[in-house]
């Protein structure tokens, strides 16, 4: 499946990563490359198959739902861009 | 004694024992191995004072006696693991300057039992390539070079760094990651020691995820006794990391006898590849002999959806690539872009991600974000995920045989030239990982070993692939390996 320049525009979108109008044809082929690449799975009866999502036959554990740490806003603030009154600081969301 | 930093983890711990060297002059020695170093870029960020702070404490802990097998091991550490206070980047742009509040599970464990950190070790961006080459710091190389060439060569990736820095005694052993061959690669083409172990293994709390269903941290060491030790003091349940195994660890070294009497070790036909080099065929072979020549029974086994490993393997890494890198917003900690008048929070995140990543994450978080998208979630992402149970369950059906462990190579080559694969398709750089990224998807243990030097006189090596949980049953049978091949051949010092 080949991916068109629009199609590469919403995957920029998506991966919320900006690409400069004249970069987009380029990475429309790069990413046709690697899902022609990949197409390969095609070839492949799953029929019946269930998928993989743990290797490990393992339950996930469950812990008590209590507060078993935080009072650290100093340490979760430390290496935030900006911080304001404890807080992170982004621009404005709402209009 | 001089040259100190040459030692192996276990000559040095008895040499610690007995009190015929002391953990701050085996660390002094390490510190100047760094510092005229930076030829090779293993190093980015180098931490000397800390080192000799923990190195006091260490000799402390010895003199008390009892110590741990690790006290007063000088070592490095991949730039993936969070280290407390000290620059933890993935080496990437992205995270510049970020000093974690707090230590990953691996190296906090390595600190208590007395180990000394040099410094962080290079590595491709949020480990992803198999070069190097993708890090921020440039990439770092090889102590090996071709018979008669001053060609720079890669050290390999994405633990690139350790791999460098273990092979030219820049440290006694390194910590790596891998998450489709970034241990075993590396180590292959330096000429060292690399485990993978089982999925579950090693804690991943505090490593930069990658892909959180294939990640795990293993030893990067110059001998395979080294990687039991290294890999005794990083095992065993975390809380932190749900997906870490409740089950207790047996004991590495000891597993290590040299008897593969009767083993069955399996050799599956799917990994003779066309067009694969006479020299990696004859090493393969080689390696045969040497087990069948210990006494072990070789197999021919068959593991048929091998074909499908990578290709699966780039549907389900970008895909939890694309989730797991979704954290580096420009919010709450490393790079954030400058906004212009009239730019919002989209734009904010938009152009942090396209300044602080580098080419190969952006196009593999948006290839995550493209097969996990509605309309394609179910063609690709599911249908890989199908595919890696075929895969395991390929695995599954060889053990069930009785078949100890798998042989095949570690790599399709030798170290190739940075550089080379510049203007190459990415696919071209993926196929590195043919050999190593089944392991991966099924969970398994798997260690590189060095068993040979190519026509070009660069270091070659062959991969076991154990049965879960059974990392001392795969350590021991590729100790024989080692002995046989009796690979001691290090890198003429150029750097």
């Amino acid at each position: 499946m080949s991916i068109d320049k629009e199609t590469a525009r919403r995957v920029a979108h998506l991966a919320r990563i900006a690409v400069p109008e004249e970069e987009l044809e380029n990475l429309a082929q790069e990413l046709s490359g690697i899902l022609g690449f990949m197409e390969q799975l095609l070839e492949v009866d799953v029929e019946g198959v269930e998928p993989l999502t743990s290797v490990s036959p393992m339950t996930l554990p469950r812990r008590a739902d209590v507060v078993s740490d935080g009072d650290q806003i100093e340490k979760v603030l430390k290496n935030a861009p900006d911080s304001r009154e404890g807080f992170f600081a982004v621009p404005k969301v709402m209009e | 004694m001089t040259d100190l930093f040459k030692l192996t983890i276990a000559e040095a711990r008895d040499k610690l024992r007995n009190k015929e060297i002391t953990a701050a002059e085996l660390t002094e020695s390490c510190i100047g191995a760094v510092k005229a170093s930076d030829a090779l870029n293993a190093y980015c960020v180098k931490t000397p004072e800390l080192a000799r702070e923990q190195a006091n404490k260490a000799d402390a802990m010895l003199a008390k006696g009892n110590s741990p097998d690790m006290c007063g091991i000088p070592l490095g550490i991949k730039d993936l693991f969070c280290t407390k206070n000290v620059n933890s980047q993935a080496a990437s742009q992205i995270l510049t300057d970020f000093k974690p509040e707090y230590e990953s599970t691996v190296t906090a464990r390595l600190w208590d039992q007395g180990a000394v950190m040099l410094g962080k070790l290079n590595m491709d961006e949020f480990a992803m390539g198999s070069s190097n080459e993708t890090s921020i710091y440039g990439a770092a190389v090889n102590p090996w070079r071709r018979n008669g060439s001053d060609k720079k060569l890669t050290a390999g990736g994405s633990s690139g760094g350790s791999a460098s820095a273990v092979a030219a005694d820049l440290c006694l052993a390194a910590t790596g990651t891998d998450t489709g061959g970034s241990i075993r690669q590396p180590a292959a083409f330096t000429g060292i020691v690399g485990v993978k172990p089982t999925y579950g293994r090693v804690s991943r709390w505090g490593i930069i995820a990658f892909a959180s269903s294939l990640d795990q941290a293993g030893p990067m060491t110059k001998t395979v006794r080294d990687s039991a030790i290294f890999l005794n003091a990083i095992s065993g349940h975390d809380n932190k990391d749900s997906t870490s195994a409740p089950f207790t660890v047996p004991n590495f070294e000891t597993a290590i006898t040299g008897d593969i009497k009767g083993k069955k070790i399996g050799i599956p036909k799917e990994y003779r590849l066309d067009g694969m080099p006479d020299e990696i065929e004859k090493l393969w072979r080689d390696g045969t002999d040497m087990l069948r020549d210990a006494g072990a029974e070789i197999v021919d086994v068959s593991l048929p959806h091998t074909k499908y490993a990578l290709p699966a393997y780039y549907v389900l890494a970008p895909a939890e690539a694309s989730s797991n890198l979704a954290r580096y917003d420009g919010v709450r900690y490393g790079h954030r872009a400058t906004l212009k008048s009239g730019e919002g929070i989209d734009d904010m995140y938009a152009r942090t991600r396209a300044e602080g990543f580098g080419d190969e994450v952006k196009r593999r978080v948006m290839v995550g974000a493209y097969v996990l998208s509605a309309g394609f979630y179910d063609a690709y992402y599911r249908r890989a995920q199908r595919v890696r149970t075929l895969i395991k369950n390929d695995f599954d059906e060889v053990y069930s045989t009785g078949v100890d462990a798998i042989l095949t190579p570690a790599t399709p080559s030798a170290a190739f030239g940075l550089g080379e694969m510049k203007n190459k398709d990415p696919i071209k750089m993926y196929l590195n990982d043919v050999f190593t990224v089944t392991v991966n998807l099924a969970g398994l243990p798997g260690v590189s070993v060095p068993v040979g030097l190519s026509a070009e006189g660069l270091p070659l090596g062959l991969q076991l692939i154990g049965r879960p949980w059974e990392e001392g049953e795969m350590l021991n049978i590729a100790s024989v390996l080692e002995n046989c091949a009796d690979f001691k051949t290090k890198a003429d010092k150029w750097w």
